[in-house]
C-alpha cells in the first residue's frame, strides 16, 4: 500500500496494542507499531524480541502488546531466536504441516546492546545464514533498561553510567560502531537506516520494503530515550527532526549493494543543535571543551562524505560502468 | 524382524535422529559429538529426512534456535558435549522453563580448564538442576533406544520438558558395537506426530512465548515445572514399558545387575557399567556377593526407589565421573546419600571420583573398590568417604 499516514492509521489494524509501560517520551513503541502496520494485514507474524527495555515493557505476564504470535528468550539471541522458528516454517510449510495459503512472516528486535553488542555474533550468524527474516534494531544508544551503561552505539562523548564524565575522562572517549555497514557486509538484498518519528514515511516505507523482501533483511532505528539522553519527553518530534538534519543520523538504505540516500537535509544544520538539548552531552559545552565538538562535527562530516560518496560509487549509471 | 548392524554411539545416535525424522536440527560441532551433526547433514542433502538442518554460529545460537523451532511448532533436536553445553547454559534454563520438549544428544565430555576431549560426566552434573530430564547410555545399543524413547516421554502433556540423552565420548560414541535397530516404519509409529496444543505457528492463535515473569508468578510457573519433573518419573516407565513389548529390551530408573543378593554393590552411570558387570562376575565366579546398581534417569532423581534397591546391602561405593569441587562429595553420591537418609535407611557409602577427563578406568580399579567394599564390611568402619580412583597421588 503506497504511504497515505491517515490512510494507514485508519485501514491498518495496530498490532502493538497500547497499555505497554515503556516510558512517555519514548521513541521506541510508535516505531515499533510503524513498522508492525507495515504488515500486510492478511499476513501473520511471529515477533521475537532480546531482552531490553521493549520487552520488558510490552510483555509482562499475563499482559502482553503484542497482537501476533511472540517469543522472548534472552538478550543476545533474538536472530538465532528467529532462525529456529524461521527453520520451523520453512520445514512444516515444506511437509505440508501448516496451511499453504497462509503467510507467516518473521520480525526479530533487539536493542543497540543486544544487536551492536552481545547480540552481534547471533545476529550476523542469522543473516549469514540466509534466513527469511527482518531483524529490526532499535537503537537508543545504550542499554537503558539496567540504567543507561555505555553501548558500542553510545555516541562519541556521551555521558552514560559506566562513562560518566568525570574530571579526567570526559564521557565515552571512543566513536560509535557503525552497524548498518556491518550488516551490508554481509551483502544482504535490503538494509536501511531510519528513524521512529517525524519521518513516519521513510520508516514504512522501508518497513514495507524489508519485510517483503525475501532473505535477511536489516532496519537500523533510530529511537530517542527521554531518561537516558536527558530531553524533556515532549522534544521527541525535534531530537529525531535535529538527528537526521544534522546528519549525525543519515536515512538511507542499499538493495543488493546500491546504496541510497533517503534524506537530504536542505540545509545541513550544526551538531551543536542535536547536542545541545541532551543532558548526556552537557559537559561538552563547558569552556575548555570545545575541541570536543569539533571532533564530533569531524566525525559527522566524515562518515556523512563518505556516504554520499558511496551513493554516487554505486548508483545505477555508475554500476553498469563497471 | 529388527536389523542386526554394527555402529558407533555417534551413528547409532545419528541414526536415531534420521528415523526420528525432527522438523528442524540445529547443531555446532565439537568434539565427542561432532559425528552427529555431520552424519546428520548427509541424511539432509541426500533427502533421506524432511528436517531443516540449521548450521548455527555456535552453540548458544544452537539452543536459542532449537527453542524459537520447538515453539513454533515443530520438533527440534541438537547435539553436543562439554563446552558446547556450558556455551548453551542460559539458553538450557529457558529452554525447561517455557516447557520446550526439545531432545538432546549429549556426548559427555570433560568441561574445560584446561581444556580436555575426553569422557567425564562434568558437562552433565553442571546442568543437573536445570530442569531437563537426563537420561544415561551404558553402551550404543542404549543411547538409540534412549532417543527413540525421548519424544515419548518429553512431548507428554504431564511433562512436557526437554531431554538428553547422555552416553560417554570416545568410550562408545567412537567404538564400533553390534546393536539392533528397529525398522523406520515402526520408529515413526512408536515416536508418533508431534502436535503441540499451542505454538507460534498456529496464525488462528497467536501466543505470547517468554515473558517478564514477576514476584506474583514465577515462584508458581517454577512450581509447575517441579511437578512436571515428578510427572516424567510415571511416563518414563509406562512409555519404557510399551518399548519393551516392541524391541523385547527391558528399561526402568536403573538396572540391578545382581543386585538382589548382593551384599556389596557399585552404583555408577553409562559406560563404566560394562566393566562393573565383568568385575560383578569374576568376583561372583569367587563367592564374593558383589552387585551394581546402574542409573540411567538421573533426572528426575528415582530417589525413593534407588534407596529400597539398595536398602539391603552391606556396603556401597557411588562412582562419581566428575568431581563436585565442593570438598564433599560427588553429585551422584550426594543425591543417594541423600535418598537413604530421607529413606531412614543406614548403610555405609563411600564415594569414588573418577575417569576424569578421560582416565582409563580399569576392571583392576573397580576390583579394588569391592575390596574396600569388604574391607568397611568386615571392619564395621568407615574412614574418608570422598575418596579418588585412579589419579596419582604427587
Ligand atoms: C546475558 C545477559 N547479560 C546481561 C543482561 C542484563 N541486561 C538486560 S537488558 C540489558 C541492556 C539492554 O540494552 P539494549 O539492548 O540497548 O536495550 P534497551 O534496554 O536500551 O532498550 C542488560 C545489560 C541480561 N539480561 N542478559
Ligand atoms: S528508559 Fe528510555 S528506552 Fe527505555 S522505555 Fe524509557 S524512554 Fe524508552
Ligand atoms: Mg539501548
Amino acid at each position: 500500500m503506497p504511504y497515505n499516514l491517515k490512510e494507514i492509521i485508519a485501514e491498518k489494524p495496530v498490532r502493538f496494542t497500547a497499555g505497554h509501560r515503556m516510558c512517555a517520551g519514548c521513541g521506541c513503541p510508535p516505531a515499533m507499531r510503524m513498522i508492525l502496520r507495515a504488515l500486510h494485514p492478511e499476513d501473520h507474524a511471529v515477533v521475537s524480541v532480546a531482552t531490553g527495555c521493549m520487552e520488558v515493557s510490552t510483555f509482562i505476564y499475563p499482559y502482553t502488546s503484542w497482537t501476533d504470535s511472540f517469543i522472548h528468550t534472552a538478550f543476545e539471541c533474538s536472530a538465532a531466536t528467529m532462525s529456529g522458528v524461521e527453520a520451523a516454517y520453512q520445514s512444516m510449510k515444506k511437509q505440508g504441516k501448516l496451511p499453504q495459503d497462509k503467510n507467516t512472516k518473521f520480525l526479530a528486535f533487539g536493542g543497540d546492546g543486544g544487536t551492536y553488542d552481545i547480540g552481534l555474533q547471533s545476529l550476523s550468524g542469522a543473516m549469514e545464514r540466509g534466513h527469511d527474516m527482518v531483524y529490526v534494531c532499535y537503537d537508543n544508544g545504550a542499554y537503558m533498561n539496567t540504567g543507561i551503561q555505555r553501548s558500542s552505539a553510545t555516541p562519541h562523548f556521551a555521558d552514560t553510567t559506566t562513562s560518566p564524565a568525570g574530571k579526567v575522562i570526559p564521557g565515552k572517549m571512543q566513536p560509535r560502531k557503525d552497524l548498518t555497514e556491518i550488516l551490508e557486509a554481509h551483502h544482504l538484498p535490503y538494509v536501511a537506516q531510519t528513524i521512529g518519528v517525524n519521518n513516519f514515511k521513510d520508516l514504512y516505507e522501508k518497513a514495507e520494503k524489508a519485510i517483503y523482501t525475501e532473505g535477511p533483511t536489516f532496519l537500523n532505528v533510530l529511537a530517542p530515550c527521554p531518561r537516558g539522553w536527558g530531553y524533556p519527553t515532549d522534544m521527541l518530534m525535534q531530537i529525531n527532526k535535529l538527528a537526521i538534519d544534522t546528519c549525525y543520523w543519515p536515512l538511507y538504505e542499499i538493495e543488493n549493494g546500491v546504496y541510497k540516500i533517503t534524506y537530504k537535509p536542505a540545509k545541513k544544520l550544526p551538531i551543536e543543535e542535536f547536542l545541545k538539548p541532551q543532558k548526556r552531552f552537557k559537559h561538552l559545552f563547558q569552556p575548555g571543551n570545545e575541541w570536543m565538538i569539533e571532533a564530533f562535527q569531524k566525525e559527522v562530516d566524515d562518515r556523512w562524505e563518505k556516504l554520499l560518496q558511496l551513493e554516487k560509487a554505486t548508483s545505477e549509471p555508475n554500476a553498469e560502468a563497471k | 524382524m529388527s536389523i542386526r548392524e554394527r555402529l558407533s554411539g555417534n551413528e547409532a545416535a545419528a541414526t536415531a535422529m534420521k528415523q526420528i525424522n525432527p522438523d528442524v536440527v540445529a547443531a555446532f560441532p565439537i568434539t565427542p559429538s561432532t559425528e552427529i551433526p555431520q552424519y546428520f547433514s548427509t541424511f539432509v542433502s541426500n533427502g533421506t529426512v524432511d528436517t531443516n538442518f540449521v548450521a548455527v554460529e555456535s552453540e548458544h545460537s544452537a539452543m536459542s534456535a532449537c527453542i524459537g523451532a520447538e515453539a513454533a511448532g515443530a520438533r527440534a533436536m541438537t547435539a553436543t558435549s562439554a563446552n558446547g553445553l556450558s556455551l548453551m547454559w542460559e539458553m538450557i534454563y529457558i529452554a525447561s522453563s517455557l516447557r520446550l520438549p526439545i531432545v538432546m544428544s549429549l556426548v559427555n565430555r570433560a568441561v574445560s580448564g584446561p581444556l580436555n576431549i575426553h569422557c567425564d560426566h562434568s558437562d552433565a552434573m553442571g546442568v543437573r538442576d536445570s530442569g531437563w530430564i537426563m537420561l544415561f547410555s551404558e553402551n550404543n545399543q542404549e543411547a538409540y533406544d534412549n532417543l527413540l524413547m525421548a519424544h515419548r516421554i518429553a512431548e507428554h502433556k504431564d511433562v512436557l520438558l526437554p531431554l538428553m540423552v547422555c552416553q560417554d565420548g570416545f568410550i562408545t560414541s567412537h567404538s564400533i558395537e553390534n546393536i539392533e535397530l528397529l525398522e523406520d516404519d515402526k520408529v515413526k509409529e512408536f515416536v508418533g506426530t508431534y502436535k503441540p496444543e499451542h505454538y507460534l505457528l498456529n496464525s488462528e492463535e497467536p501466543i505470547a512465548v517468554g515473558p517478564l515473569d514477576v514476584q506474583a508468578y514465577l515462584f508458581e510457573h517454577k512450581r509447575q515445572q517441579a511437578e512436571a519433573m515428578r510427572n516424567a518419573k510415571k511416563v518414563i516407565l509406562e512409555v519404557s514399558k510399551e518399548f519393551e513389548k516392541l524391541t523385547g529390551r527391558s528399561y526402568s530408573f536403573f538396572e540391578e545387575y545382581r543386585l538382589e543378593d548382593a551384599e556389596i554393590a557399585i552404583v555408577c552411570m553409562n559406560s563404566t557399567a560394562g566393566t562393573t558387570k565383568f568385575v560383578v562376575d569374576a568376583l561372583r565366579n569367587q563367592g564374593i556377593k558383589a552387585g551394581l546398581l546402574k542409573v540411567r534417569v538421573f533426572r528426575p532423581f528415582p530417589a525413593e526407589e534407588i534407596a529400597s534397591a539398595l536398602s539391603h546391602l552391606k556396603a556401597v561405593a557411588v562412582l562419581d565421573k566428575a568431581d563436585s569441587l565442593n570438598a564433599a562429595g560427588g553429585a551422584l553420591y550426594e543425591d543417594i546419600t541423600s535418598a537413604m537418609y530421607i529413606a531412614q535407611k543406614q548403610v555405609p557409602m563411600i564415594n569414588y571420583v573418577y575417569g576424569i577427563g578421560g582416565r582409563d578406568t580399569t576392571s583392576k580399579e573397580i576390583e579394588s573398590v569391592y575390596t574396600d567394599l569388604q574391607k568397611i564390611v568386615s571392619t564395621g568402619k568407615l574412614e574418608n568417604p570422598y575418596r579418588y580412583l585412579g589419579v596419582r597421588s604427587k
